[in-house]
């Protein structure tokens, strides 16, 4: 609780309480935000809390690609410029994000809700993979690309997909696991640097 | 254990957990300290420094700074990833297994060489293994062993008596096998053929290499298999979390099946 609970006034301590609970808010910075906001206009707090409300009340799982989304399909599932064959599976809807930034890709997503984690008691029914499998069997797409992360879940999770998938024809693609940009080959681990070797490429 | 502030080991990675945005909270299974709570900053950002040096099951060799709950990780440099078993499914699915049977079973800083060496060499041997199951049976019978469980297999557990070579009973909760007469009437105990009884007096008193000479049918492999599951689930009062996700795939029957198209 917080230490100064007696002393201030009760609708600053719950809201000092709130920011409190947010990822990477300590104490000092919930009590700045919190007097930031008394000084500010009315107009300001009143927006701020209602774009809080309406994050929870507007926003549902896109019916395709299950990321989500305030309009139903999404934004993504619902251009008619990208590529319909190709969908491209990840962890969590958060991961949707930096692969747009790329501009890369232009074909569709679909978003697992999590990773097959043994040690956590996450099984495959917990994620959305059976919807992937429905979404293959009535749409025509050519290749599904595994986007997990490279860690030893998300690989046991491609690995699982990859199986289900490959009776179906389809071909199925698992992003490059390798050295990130920026890093250091003193630092990397046998496993990138394997992988890494076995995906080299020509240059051109 | 070393009471300077920062002190090196060698550890296997057998647990860990997103903490705070980009750092990892590991549980690491070292050679001298025995299981320690560690901190990995930032090593989930790409370009780390640690990142790919503590990932689950990876033998690392690595420099920790005493902090005041939990220590922090500065350096680290895998020795080994077992390549093989990350490529694999079913064996991976075998490592997670090890790693929670490991992890329930140990008490935090309670320094276990012996079992560490025998985790260390079980790795290695499924790294070059195609099928974990035997592997996995004889770490548990040596992990119960080492551990104060080992089971009773030469005298009946309950009056004495030397078994007979003849279908006996066993009982996680008498700790061992029962005779004809004993087993009978103990609801708990199911019944347990000569050979299964052979094979893990056998097991108990040999390295792994003559272990694995031995030649099972499946009937056997599936009777130890039972036994020891539920030898195990007794003495820990609870089902392991791995064993479901093994069982899918070893079962072959992998449960979300195409939909008909």
């Amino acid at each position: 609780m917080n230490p100064d609970f007696f002393t201030t006034a009760r609708p600053i301590s719950r809201l000092i309480e709130e920011f409190n609970k947010l990822p990477g808010v300590g104490l000092k910075t919930a009590q700045r935000l919190t007097y930031h906001l008394l000084q500010a206009t009315p107009e300001k707090s009143r927006d701020l809390a209602e774009a809080i409300i309406a994050l929870k009340q507007n926003l549902h799982l896109c019916s395709v690609c299950l990321n989500i989304t305030d309009s139903d399909p999404c934004g993504i599932c619902s251009d008619a410029t990208r590529d319909r064959t190709k969908v491209c599976v990840v962890e969590e809807p958060i991961d949707i994000i930096p692969l747009e930034r790329t501009r890369k890709f232009r074909g569709l997503y679909h978003v697992l809700h999590g990773v097959i984690s043994p040690s956590d008691g996450i099984k495959p029914e917990d994620l959305r993979i059976r919807d992937l499998l429905v979404r293959l069997g009535s749409a025509a797409v050519t290749e599904v690309i595994l986007a997990t992360n490279p860690n030893v879940e998300g690989e046991a999770t491609s690995m699982y997909i990859q199986r289900l998938i490959s009776p179906l024809g389809i071909r199925v693609t698992r992003l490059a696991r390798g050295l990130p940009f920026g890093g250091d080959l003193e630092y990397a681990d046998d496993v990138t640097l394997s992988r890494a070797l076995e995906g080299r490429q020509e240059m051109y | 254990m070393t009471s300077s502030r920062v002190y090196q080991t060698a550890g296997i990675i057998i647990k860990r957990h997103k903490f705070g945005e980009a750092d990892r909270l590991l549980t690491l299974f070292t050679s001298d300290c025995g299981k320690v709570r560690a901190i990995a900053k930032g090593a989930m950002r790409p370009g780390s420094k640690l990142g790919g040096h503590v990932e689950l099951l990876t033998h690392s060799q690595m420099m920790l700074a005493r902090g005041r709950n939990l220590d922090i990780i500065t350096q680290a440099q895998a020795i080994d990833n077992f390549l093989p078993i990350r490529d694999s499914l079913e064996l991976m699915s075998c490592g997670f297994y090890l790693s929670e049977l490991v992890d329930t079973f140990t008490e935090e800083n309670v320094a276990d060489r012996e079992l560490f060496d025998l985790f260390l060499n079980t790795l290695l041997e499924l790294a070059e293994a195609k099928d974990g199951e035997r592997i996995l049976r004889y770490f548990e019978l040596r992990l119960l062993s080492h551990l104060g469980y080992r089971p009773q297999l030469q005298k009946c557990a309950n009056c004495g008596k030397l078994l007979l070579p003849e279908v006996n009973y066993f009982s996680p909760a008498q700790g061992g096998a029962l005779c004809r007469n004993c087993g009978y009437p103990d609801m708990g105990a199911r019944t347990i053929s000569i050979n299964a009884l052979k094979v893990l007096r056998f097991w108990l008193r040999c390295d792994f290499a003559t272990a694995s000479r031995v030649k099972l049918s499946t009937e056997l492999t599936g009777e130890i298999k039972g036994l020891m599951r539920e030898n195990i689930r007794y003495i820990l009062e609870k089902q392991l979390k791995s064993i479901e996700w093994m069982d899918t795939l070893a079962n072959g029957n992998l449960t979300l099946e195409a939909p008909p198209s």
